[in-house]
């Protein structure tokens, strides 16, 4: 009931925005959409394709071709299509929370029970009271995140992808292989990079069936290559699939060279505009691989560390994705924040927290107001706000990482105990070496 | 008039010693070629102005033979010596003169060089010239170019203060050709045309690549002779940032026969062409029929100069002009290469003088149906000798008397402009003016914009008399980043007497630093739109019958002169985009790669590192207090 209360509530929220004078500001916001997502450049496809052009012939259109099918039928219906993706994440969500929060007390109580734990350490335990209601709070802070709802009123397709995925977590974490895959394909489809998001998908399901992460055991690479198929195979398929709706394979190039290459310069809340404006020539191409490496480079480091903790992994995956991917939008951001409840028990480990949300909530409110007077006023120009996406991305970073931080440090007292003594008997500090 | 062509020669010799060689040339040619035959008559070589169908008043079959005639008396023992060939090139200049209603003049040269040759055969190679230019020639063949037009403009032609031009040209340069359909690599073709022709006119043509080359599917048909539909062949471009000074004056008069040495030509004096608020100069060369049965073809290379000059700038706001007074030069003769040399003074509006004084005056009177509306023009032919007076000079003085009554508005005009404010977005409003008072007609607006304007093709609306005017028909092709601009081409049906306004909004990019011009705040110039239209002519809807016209010519209007095509050319935009700080590229590459580093230290610290409880090690004061003590065997601290 409290979630179809929040969902009632998010619904009227968007349905308002829609239908102020707002709705057209919300929808032309660099932060808010991308070149690659905004709807306007949906609409441009869709009247593309009535004039008999492709729209992939342009470079204004760069949306995958189921995207541009779905809503060739359902264009007159966007706003009511967006606000149902939005729900249907939240709910995803929620349940996959639900999930996973069971799974968590239940390996504890098993931990407990075998007395696994340090003894100093019950005040770490969680409590189902506290559990019980993280997934409502991961509902609401999906749904009622101000940053949702601006990527829902611009109708950024960015909620597709949050959709996508979000379903993508909840069928690994009900332990659906094959639902897995097929939802990871399709977020990889829409935006290679939650490619990453394969290996915490495969290292849950493994645990899931009691499977060890260990290559001299057969069985390990037997799901794991059944696991792999199944995801190449719908990603074949969806490819295809495309490849037929449209009769040409225009839209790779289009779609991911463009994702990969990086020739859209509009400002954005990332960091790849403004630095690929100011590049020598000689060295774009170098460091355009070095920027895309960057994105796909700690799956593999993350994955060995956290192999026990598959769903902390997908959160990082997750954020880090939606930090250096080369078209962010706030509704990436959106998707790693409804995580946060989840990670809730680790506030007391957080170093930084305070800073990092005031860096947050200052740069945002800061973006509009240097993009308008660098934009409009013309009384700044794009240092301005350049300086704050640097600020904005480096607040996100010390987030994240502040969180993978707090995390590693719980599960370390939780196997060498809280309150931790020198030789000498004094009190330690935890440091990392 | 069976004379030898080869007459003038001496007086040619005379002229400069610069023709020497040509003519050695062309005698040369002329003793091989020499059977005795006789030219026949020069009465049957085709009289075609395509633009405007003189009806003479005086037969132009004479012209050549007067000019001869002056030269009889000291040529005589030439003509027993040679017989010529029929000259297969000949070469005609005439000016227009036109009084503006605004009180300025408009000035238009038009240089004709008509050859039967081919150009484009295949084998055949052209090397012998006489009139035509060899270096336009060479690039003809080289590039095998079925049609080439290309014009160099600087100011804008004001089209409701100055009515029609002869012949439109958009602000900066223009080019479009018409390859020949054996050509396989038309780009390339055309890469190389612009390049050699960029050299050939002193001007920026080689900034011309695939950004700014569009391939209008309606607009731009050919020309001359050939019915090509398939628009591959065909390449437009136009650089509305181009500067045109004298150095394209230059090359440009070298190309006519007479240089500037002789004839109209003399009146090109650069510091007072570009003393003008309008200088136009294009070269147009086309395949045209040889004769009216249209039997074979010849070339036609035709170089006209537009100018407007001003009225307070150039005229000091006194409405008097002469040739004197326009080009600080006067007339003394025709280009004796020319076969007719003629220069028209439109009378229309002034046939009792009441408007102003023509002085001299000429007893030939010719009307031409000129751009839709019936003109008169006054003819001075400069062939002949009694044209140029006593003085042996001709400074045409045109005298106001009164006040002009308003000008007829043209039946099409068109203006541009951006609205919006702020570096982000922004909306092209064209507004097509369609003022004939019942007639509606479809127009061509053809639109190339570069990439770096993100049009969006489902903003695009046309409205006329407040009302959705739906286009027929809409070719648009959108554009690729930094290879392609948008091409955006449609059908309007203009209402009768009304404003149809298209708009279109668009996004403005922000580029690589190395992208931008060196005044990246000047803004970027847009080129302008094209709108090619078939305009119901004045003649047609002429229902006033002030004028004094045979009853019988006035019931139903003639087919012929119902409608004429008119293209306009909207002004250029200038719109601005957004910057980045140039004086930053290492700044911001440092510190993007310092917040890159900034992520990957912390994930790399945590990754590799493992939670230990800190041992501090004891102080070095301790430890040197340590090591004595060990010296002395006390127990340590």
């Amino acid at each position: 009931a409290p979630l179809t209360l929040v969902l009632i509530l998010s619904v009227t929220i968007r349905a308002v925005l829609f239908r102020s004078s707002l709705a057209e500001l919300i929808s032309e916001r660099v932060e808010v959409v991308s070149p690659l997502n905004a709807w306007k450049r949906v609409v441009e496809g869709l009247a593309l394709l009535d004039l008999g052009v492709s729209p992939y012939s342009g470079d204004v259109f760069h949306e995958t071709p189921l995207v541009i099918y779905l809503f060739h039928f359902v264009v007159d219906y966007a706003e009511i299509v967006f606000m149902i993706v939005d729900g249907i994440t939240a709910v995803a969500l929620y349940l996959a929370v639900q999930n996973y929060n069971k799974n968590v007390f239940r390996k504890q109580k098993y931990a407990l029970e075998a007395d696994r734990y340090p003894h100093d350490c019950l005040e770490l335990m969680r409590s189902p009271k506290e559990m019980h209601y993280i997934p409502l709070k991961v509902a609401m802070f999906y749904l009622l995140n101000p940053f949702t709802i601006l990527s829902c009123v611009a109708k950024s397709t960015c909620g597709l992808n949050n959709a996508v995925m979000a379903l993508f977590i909840l069928s690994t974490l009900k332990g659906s292989a094959l639902l897995s895959a097929i939802f990871l394909a399709l977020a990889t489809y829409q935006s290679i990079y939650p490619l990453t998001l394969f290996a915490p998908g495969l290292l849950f399901l493994l645990q899931r069936l009691y499977i060890p992460v260990n290559p001299c055991r057969s069985r390990f690479w037997f799901f794991t290559v059944q696991y792999s198929v199944m995801f190449v195979g719908s990603l074949l398929v969806i490819v295809c699939l495309s490849f037929f709706l449209l009769g040409s394979w225009d839209f790779i190039p289009s779609v991911y060279g463009f994702i990969l290459s990086v020739p859209d310069l509009t400002p954005n809340i990332g960091l790849f505009w403004y630095f690929f404006a100011e590049m020598f020539e000689h060295f774009r191409f170098f460091f355009i691989c070095v920027f895309q490496i960057n994105v796909f480079f700690y799956t593999i480091p993350l994955s060995v560390k956290l192999k026990e903790h598959p769903v902390f992994l997908i959160f990082m995956q997750i954020a880090i994705i939606s930090i250096f991917k080369s078209y962010p939008t706030v509704g990436d951001i959106a998707l790693y924040m409804a995580f946060l409840p989840v990670w809730s028990h680790l506030y007391r480990f957080l170093r930084n927290i305070f800073l990092v949300s005031c860096v947050l909530l200052a740069c945002t409110a800061l973006f509009p107001v240097l993009w308008h007077l660098w934009i409009y006023a013309g009384s700044a120009n794009s240092n301005f706000y350049y300086a704050i996406t640097l600020l904005f991305n480096v607040g996100q970073i010390l987030l994240v990482s502040d969180y993978f931080y707090a995390y590693l440090r719980r599960e370390h007292h939780l196997s060498q105990g809280l309150y931790l003594r020198r030789k000498d008997g004094s009190e330690a500090t935890l440091v990392l070496k | 008039s069976e004379v030898p062509r080869k007459i003038i020669a001496p007086k040619m010799a005379a002229l400069s010693r610069k023709w020497d060689p040509l003519f050695v040339l062309v005698l040369g040619s002329l003793i091989f070629s020499c059977k005795g035959d006789v030219l026949k008559t020069s009465n049957d070589r085709t009289e075609s102005i395509s633009a405007t169908k003189i009806e003479e008043s005086s037969p132009q079959a004479a012209d050549l033979g007067d000019l001869r005639q002056s030269d009889e008396a000291e040529s005589n023992e030439d003509r027993k010596a040679f017989t010529p060939p029929p000259p297969n090139d000949q070469f005609q200049e005439e000016m227009v003169i036109r009084p503006l209603y605004s009180g300025d003049i408009y000035a238009s040269f038009q240089f004709r060089t008509q050859w039967d040759t081919d150009f484009l055969h295949d084998g055949k190679k052209v090397s012998h010239y006489r009139l035509f230019p060899k270096s336009l020639g060479q690039v003809l063949s080289k590039f095998s170019v079925r049609e080439l037009h290309i014009s160099f403009t600087q100011g804008y032609w004001r089209t409701m203060q100055w009515g029609q031009p002869f012949i439109p040209s958009p602000p900066g340069a223009e080019l479009w050709v018409w390859f020949h359909h054996t050509v396989t690599d038309v780009d390339g073709n055309w890469k190389e045309l612009t390049n050699v022709l960029s050299g050939i006119f002193c001007a920026s043509l080689n900034f011309i690549d695939s950004t700014n080359t569009v391939e209008p599917s309606a607009s731009f048909k050919p020309l001359g002779l050939g019915n090509a539909t398939d628009h591959r062949f065909l390449r437009y471009a136009t650089l509305p940032r181009e500067i045109v000074c004298t150095e394209n004056l230059t090359p440009w008069k070298k190309l006519l026969p007479c240089g500037s040495k002789a004839g109209l030509a003399v009146l090109m004096k650069s510091e007072k062409l570009f003393h003008s608020s309008f200088h136009s100069q294009a070269v147009h060369i086309r395949p045209v029929c040889k004769d009216w049965q249209c039997t074979s073809t010849a070339w036609e290379l035709r170089q006209t100069l537009n100018v407007v000059f001003d009225l307070y700038t150039s005229g000091q706001g006194k409405k008097e002009w002469s040739l004197f007074k326009m080009f600080s030069r006067t007339l003394t003769e025709a280009c004796p290469l020319a076969s007719s040399s003629k220069i028209y003074v439109d009378v229309t509006d002034n046939p009792g003088g009441e408007l102003f004084d023509l002085s001299p005056s000429s007893p030939l009177i010719s009307t031409a149906v000129v751009l839709g509306d019936r003109r008169t023009y006054s003819v001075y032919d400069l062939t002949k000798k009694e044209t140029f007076g006593q003085l042996r000079s001709l400074n045409l003085l045109l005298r106001w008397k009164g006040e002009s009554d308003d000008m007829l508005r043209p039946p099409l005009h068109a203006e541009r402009y951006v609205s919006g404010f702020g570096l982000q977005k922004g909306e092209i409003h064209t507004c097509l003016y369609n003022s004939h008072p019942y007639r509606a007609y479809p127009v061509l607006l053809l639109d190339s914009l570069p990439w770096y304007l993100r049009l969006y093709v489902h903003t695009l609306t046309v409205t006329s008399k407040t009302r959705e005017n739906k286009p027929s028909y809409i070719h648009y092709q959108p554009s690729k980043d930094r290879l392609r601009p948008h091409l955006l081409e449609m059908l309007v049906q203009l209402p009768p007497h009304s404003v149809t306004e298209v708009t279109v909004q668009f996004e403005r990019a922000l580029l690589k630093w190395t992208e931008y011009t060196p005044d990246p705040n000047h803004g970027f110039y847009i080129g302008s739109s094209v709108i090619s239209a078939l305009v119901p002519s004045i003649v047609a809807m002429d229902t006033n019958s002030t004028q004094d016209r045979p009853l019988f010519s006035s019931f139903f209007p003639t087919k012929e002169e119902s409608s004429y095509f008119m293209r306009v050319y909207t002004e250029p935009l200038l719109v601005n985009l957004p910057t980045p700080d140039f004086s930053m590229p290492y700044n911001v590459i440092c510190l993007t790669c310092t917040v890159v580093a900034v992520g990957y230290g912390s994930f790399y610290n945590l990754l590799t590192r493992t939670f230990q409880v800190d041992e501090p090690s004891a102080p070095l004061a301790k430890r040197l207090a340590n090591i004595i003590r060990r010296l002395r065997g006390v127990p340590l601290l």
